[in-house]
């Protein structure tokens, strides 16, 4: 949905304690309520009971290989910017089963699949995020064959998006065109604002559900004051970046450069240990497993996440087609700047930063990629190939 | 009797070649047949000629005790066979035998390398083919050496 | 650097929604054809009874129990009763299909991938170049072309294998070659004495083949490395890149584009591929651990 039509949507204000309704809203709907919460030290996506589950007054220190949270000053309730968790875990699930097959005989007789799945409500979807499940849209669902798995998922969903009002250590969202103001795609989109004492939710609906929840909030209608509040704040955030990628010809930069010998210092780095594919709401490699029970008369066949950094995954013929740490390290990064542009028309990467907080040796997306671009003598001026999300 | 300087000139191994060199090359040359199931050369023999093959098919045979002769390829026609008689000790490493009758021109090593020696440019001329051949050969070979067909599972 | 290959739509779609659940095909026949390869012939255990594809597309072949892989469809694609499949077993799941009997059950999923241009061929000669197993997604291509011969101009088949015990589809290559319109030459990378054949790599064959390279489609697989030198003698004698047609292979566990698993650099090889311009993958090619 474009902006235009936004402005057809109610913008309200309501207090913070307000957001209590929110859930209890969207549980009276039928929604199982997933958002932040604190556990291990660290901010994750779980079912909500109540508001008080949110991580109040906690906000979180991200650099390279380093993520810490630490107490605010005051009561924020999305005074953080995202964790290890992305929303792609409920809706790109990391288990899946796809079939059963019972033996009968010689034979075995294919068992079809459920695939009911109960209503969820996001709560508190960044900018990124948002741009990072129109990506996994465009892969799983708008291709030859859709994800049933996913479309099932994605179809009994409700997105409740917030504004940043603080730029994270490892984000870069504005280089990717993807935040920190969420644009389109969100049901209800919430600017939390902490200023004078007050505490409240500049509201902005986005569809016919985001109208009705707002409309059983006890809520005024937003004044010029706190619209204007609300939308400084963001844009402070959006000039506080940690971290920036130049992704403008980044597509046939990367590409030029395959045997750059960046590539052999990134090697030297990286473990291969896969948690930038883990954290990353993009990433959507899977594997197919095929089990079958020790009596043998039941078979599965379950998907479940992969990774391009396991030697497995390209192996065929007695060997791996990447066999180096060299090659995996550059197949996900040019995967995820260069050749998804070829594949489905935007980038990989929406700019959240997590594979650099993630990463155990701190690798760092936005500095390999200004690497090789100042160390590239001559650059082709850039193709029409790489649109970043500002320019669908 | 026609010269066989005709027939060397229309051997694909030959293209292009001034035909003031074909003549000093002529002669060394002699026509010769080969029957079927023929050794054309054997394995630790003399080189004493290299073969420019008209028509036919020879195979490169080594033989190892146990296995039997093994053919390491097949040369057909307008192929060059043998070039031992280039370098010493002038002695031929296969086994080369007539799968089926073949035709071709025997050229002379001693005589070639005499005539080599006399005329640089005739030399020179015959480096470069060999050198062409002998390479097509090799990659031809290497090809064959890495297996590519095989069930490789390291 | 785009990659839009040749596309044909997959002509006999899995059932709507349910791409990753199998099909249970019966073994008619399981036909030995070397000592590591063989060749099955599949129909449907049950729902419709023809099984529709274009050549050089593939199936995901799955053994109860076992898992699956991804075989290139051999069959004739005017015969859609019978799934025919040429199997080497390199592995647990190739095994274990080589140990079905007739009555047995697979699981099929498919057809998969994009397919030879074999129309494009018309009124040019049509060269096919096969290495090894690389055979086995160009026979259709053979069979599918000698109905309505008078459409091409010469037909040549380039085969090489390991040694003359590797030759696959030995009674239909005599067969063919046993016609007048038809040019067969095969070679083998070694052989022992009684082999009266031609030993050499398949290169060495183009000398002998009589085909215009400047009006011919040439459709190549076989393993990569051969495929390159290949490639390289049909262009050395006039056969260029956008004439060029050649099978890949990738890692596949999906099949259908989800999976990520046979991706090298900007193509799918299960969507964009397995067949190839190699006019559009000429820098991918040979490129080391893409």
């Amino acid at each position: 949905m474009s902006e235009a039509d936004q402005r057809g949507h109610t913008q309200a204000v309501f207090e913070a304690e307000r957001l209590q309704n929110l859930v209890e809203i969207l549980a009276r709907k039928g929604y199982q309520v997933v958002g932040p919460t604190v556990r291990d030290k660290a901010i994750v996506y779980a079912e909500l009971e109540s508001a008080k589950d949110l991580p109040v007054g906690w906000t979180d220190r991200q650099d390279g290989g380093t993520y810490r949270l630490e107490k605010r000053r005051d009561e924020a309730l999305f005074g953080y910017v995202n964790g290890p968790h992305s929303w792609k875990q409920f809706l790109h699930p990391p288990k899946a089963r796809l079939c059963q097959a019972k033996r009968k005989g010689e034979c075995f007789e294919p068992q079809g699949e459920d695939r009911e799945v109960s209503k969820k409500a996001f709560l508190g979807v960044r900018a990124c995020e948002l741009a990072a499940i129109t990506v996994q849209d465009r892969v799983l669902l708008q291709g030859t064959y859709a994800d049933p798995v996913y479309q099932a998922r994605r179809e009994k969903v409700a997105l409740i998006a917030v504004n940043c009002t603080r730029a994270g250590g490892t984000c870069f969202c504005t280089s990717m065109g993807t935040g920190p103001k969420v644009t389109s795609g969100y049901d209800l989109a919430l600017t939390e604002v902490l200023e004078d004492g007050e505490h409240y939710f500049v509201a902005q609906a986005g569809t016919e559900l985001g109208e009705g929840i707002l409309r059983e909030i006890p809520h005024q209608e937003a004044g010029e004051k706190e619209k204007q509040t609300a939308e400084g704040l963001v844009a402070q955030a959006a000039g506080n970046m940690g971290r920036t990628l130049e992704a403008g010809g980044v597509h046939d930069l990367l590409m030029a450069n395959l045997e750059h010998k960046r590539w052999d210092e990134a090697a030297r780095r990286c473990l291969t240990c896969g948690n930038c594919t883990l954290v990353c709401p993009t990433c959507f490699c899977t594997t197919v497993e095929d089990y079958t029970d020790l009596t043998g008369e039941q078979a599965e066949r379950w998907r479940r996440w992969d990774s391009c950094f396991t030697l497995d995954f390209s192996y065929i013929h007695g060997g791996s087609v990447r066999p180096s740490g060299r090659a995996r390290y550059r197949q996900w990064m040019t995967h995820k700047l260069a050749t998804w542009h070829d594949q489905f028309g935007t980038s990989g990467c929406v700019g959240c930063g997590r594979c650099i907080t993630w990463c155990p040796v701190g690798i760092d997306i936005t500095e390999e990629a200004r690497a090789i671009r100042e160390t590239t003598v001559s650059q082709a001026a850039p193709s029409g190939k790489e649109r970043n999300h500002a320019n669908p | 009797m026609q010269t066989l300087e005709p027939i060397l000139a229309e051997h694909p191994f030959f293209k292009n070649l001034d035909p003031k060199i074909l003549q000093v090359l002529t002669g060394c040359a002699t026509n010769v047949v080969f029957k079927a199931g023929e050794f054309i050369f054997r394995e630790e023999g003399d080189a004493q000629e290299f073969y420019l093959i008209r028509k036919g098919q020879v195979a490169l045979e080594i033989y190892a005790p146990g296995r039997g002769p093994i053919t390491l390829q097949t040369l057909h026609d307008g192929n060059i066979l043998g070039w031992s008689w280039l370098v010493p000790p002038y002695q031929w490493h296969f086994d080369a035998r007539a799968v089926e009758e073949t035709r071709a021109i025997a050229l002379n090593g001693r005589c070639l390398r005499t005539k080599c020696e006399e005329c640089h440019e005739l030399g020179y001329e015959l480096m470069k083919r060999f050198a062409f051949v002998v390479t097509q050969r090799i990659e031809a070979l290497t090809l064959q050496l890495l297996d590519v067909y095989g069930n490789h599972r390291s | 650097m785009a990659t839009t290959a040749v596309k044909e739509k997959p002509v006999s779609p899995v059932r709507a929604g349910e791409p990753m659940h199998p099909r249970p095909f019966k073994v008619l026949k399981n036909q030995p054809e070397t000592h590591d390869t063989f060749t099955l012939e599949l129909e449907p255990a049950e729902g419709p009874r023809e099984f529709r594809f274009a050549p050089g597309q593939f199936n995901m072949l799955y053994v109860y129990g076992f898992g699956e892989v991804p075989i290139s469809i051999s069959g004739d694609p005017a015969e859609p009763g019978v799934l025919v499949h040429t199997v080497r077993t390199v592995g647990t799941v190739t095994r274990a299909l080589e140990r079905l009997k007739r009555g047995g059950l697979v699981g099929v999923r498919g057809p998969f991938g994009t397919s030879w241009p074999v129309a494009e061929a018309q009124n040019q000669d049509l060269v096919i170049v096969a290495g090894g197993i690389g055979l086995a997604p160009l026979r259709p291509v053979m069979v599918q072309a000698l109905v309505g011969r008078e459409r091409f101009g010469k037909i040549v088949l380039l085969y090489g294998a390991r040694t003359p015990d590797d030759l696959l589809y030995v009674r239909e290559l005599e067969q063919w070659r046993s016609r007048l319109d038809l040019e067969i030459l095969v070679t083998v990378d070694r052989a022992l004495g009684a082999w009266r054949g031609n030993v050499g790599v398949v290169t060495t064959l183009f000398p002998r083949a009589s085909f215009d390279p400047f009006h011919a489609l040439a459709l190549v697989c076989g393993p990569e490395v051969m495929m390159r030198f290949a490639i390289l003698e049909l262009a050395k004698r006039g056969t260029p890149a956008e004439k060029t047609y050649l099978s890949m292979e990738r890692n596949m566990k999906c099949g259908i584009g989800l999976c990520g698993h046979c991706q090298i650099g900007p193509t799918f090889v299960c969507k964009e591929g397995p067949v190839y311009r190699f006019d559009r993958v000429k820098g991918l090619f040979g490129k080391r651990e893409l």
